[in-house]
Parts: structure tokens; sequence; C-alpha cells
């Protein structure tokens, strides 16, 4: 259980630092992804497996895509084919590749041997979770409602090229 | 025996915290400033959890969540300035949009 817990921590840690010192930002992204995988290890170790999904689901999965998404339109052309064909050799992905590694052995021997509620951590489920955020914290889950909303219209109104009309006036 | 975990987490997270400060302290690509901010946001989240943990309740994790929707909103308006910079002044240095000419 305590290795489990620290070898995440550190994991967790040096795809940190490694994350904040790439020069390439698909090489930062690949291993932030990493870090997130760690931490959502540490949630399980915590007694909180709900969390740990949502880590996965939406941090690494949804937003990270959309990072990705970004950083492929920001450079298109031939250039990026070349960056493609450079993302696929050994250097760049063996360093998260052996991080994962050490991450998928923890998981293996967790599932084996159970890695929640180790040491009397006490297991909080998806049911006491739910009940909670829709019972006293209603009101968070409204705002947080309108905070989405206000963040899919301003994302909509950013991210659109401007108009003619809007280019004539900027004179160009 | 959690408790041990619950504070080790917290030291973690605050580890976790100032890295992210860091990065987005030296880097001046508009990217990697988005990505140190989650990176702190994440943090914030790992802190919650450790200490719901430590007190055994499920108010950790609800904030956790919150923290979740709040970060995914910030990141896709980021996301939208950034492309909108890339299309305006052709770069993304953050330190190249600082003519407020409007």
């Amino acid at each position: 259980m305590n290795a489990i817990f620290y070898l995440s921590a550190a994991v967790a840690v040096i795809s940190t630092a490694l994350t904040i010192t790439r020069a390439n930002a698909a090489h930062a992204l690949l291993y932030f992804i990493v870090s997130l995988l760690s931490v959502s290890l540490i949630f399980f170790v915590l007694g909180a497996p709900f969390v740990a999904a949502l880590e996965v689901i939406i941090y690494a999965g949804a937003i990270m895509v959309l990072f990705l998404f970004v950083i492929m339109l920001l450079n298109l052309g031939a250039e990026a084919a070349e960056k493609e064909r450079e993302l696929l050799t050994p250097q760049v992905w063996i360093g998260p590749g052996i991080l994962v590694a050490v991450l998928f052995c923890e998981l293996l021997y967790g599932l084996r041997y159970g890695f929640q509620g180790a040491g009397g951590a006490m297991i909080i489920g998806p049911k006491l979770v739910g009940t909670t955020l829709l019972g006293p914290y209603l009101i968070g889950v409204e705002l947080a409602s309108m905070l989405l909303l206000a963040g899919l219209v301003g994302a909509y109104h950013l991210g659109r090229r401007s108009t003619p009309d809007e280019e004539a006036r900027e004179g160009r | 025996m959690t408790a041990v975990y619950s504070e080790h987490a917290l030291v973690l997270s605050v580890v976790l915290f100032a890295l992210g400060l860091f990065g987005v302290l030296i880097r001046r690509n508009i990217i990697f400033i988005l990505l140190s901010i989650e990176i702190m946001l994440n943090a914030a989240g790992l802190a919650f959890v450790a200490a719901g943990a430590k007190w055994a309740a499920a108010d950790g994790q609800v904030m956790f969540i919150f923290i979740l929707a709040m970060a995914a909103a910030e990141v896709s308006v980021g996301l939208a300035l950034a492309l909108q910079m890339h299309h305006k002044l052709k770069t993304l240095d953050a330190d190249s949009a600082d003519r407020m000419k409007g």
C-alpha cells in the first residue's frame, strides 16, 4: 500500500517537472497526461474511486484532447507532418512510456490485492458523492451550469473568425 | 494510517502547485501557461480530495467536481483566446500581446 502511494507520488512529481520543462507542447502534453493518471491512482488510494474515474475521463480525456486539438490546429502544413513523424520515434514516447508502465504495474498490484481502504482509509463511493452534490450543494451545481454556459458562449465568440465587416473596420 | 496518507497527499499537492506556479513564471508560450494553470488546478483538487479523505466526508470530492467544471470552462475560453492570438499576432508568445491597442 505504501509503495503504491509513494511510487504514484514520485511519478506525479517527475512527470509534472518534465511537463513544464519540455520545449515541444505535444511532448509536454504526454507527460501531463502521465501526471494526471498518477494523481488518479492517488485518489484510489485515498478512497475516492468516483473522483479517480472523473480525473481520467474528464481531465486526461476531454480537457487534454482540447489542448491537443488546439496544438495540432496551430501548426498545420508540411512541418506538422514532419513533427508527426518525429513523434513516432522512440525517444519521444519512451519517457512517458516507462512512467505509465510503472503506473500500470501499480494498477495490476492494486487490482490483485486491493488498493482501496488499505490502512483504514474509508471509501466514499459515487452514491454518497451524488447525494451530497445534489443535496446541500445544489446551488453550486446551478452556478457551475451557468459558468459552463458562459464558457460555451465565450469560447464560441472568441473562437470564430472575424467577419469581413469587422476586418474592414480594423483597416485590413 | 489514513491521516498519514492525507497529510502526505497534501504535501504532494503543495509540490505540484509549486511546480505549476513555477511553470507559469518561467514559460512565455501561452499554451504552456495554460497547461501550468491546469497543473495548479489539479493540485488544488488533490488538496480538496485529501482533506475530504481525512474527515471521511464527501464534500472534498464535491469540490473537486466543481473544480473540474471550472477547469473545463477556463480551458475552453483560454484556448479560444490562444487561437485568436495566433490569428491576429501570428505568434503564441505572451509577451508580444503587450500593446493594448484593442
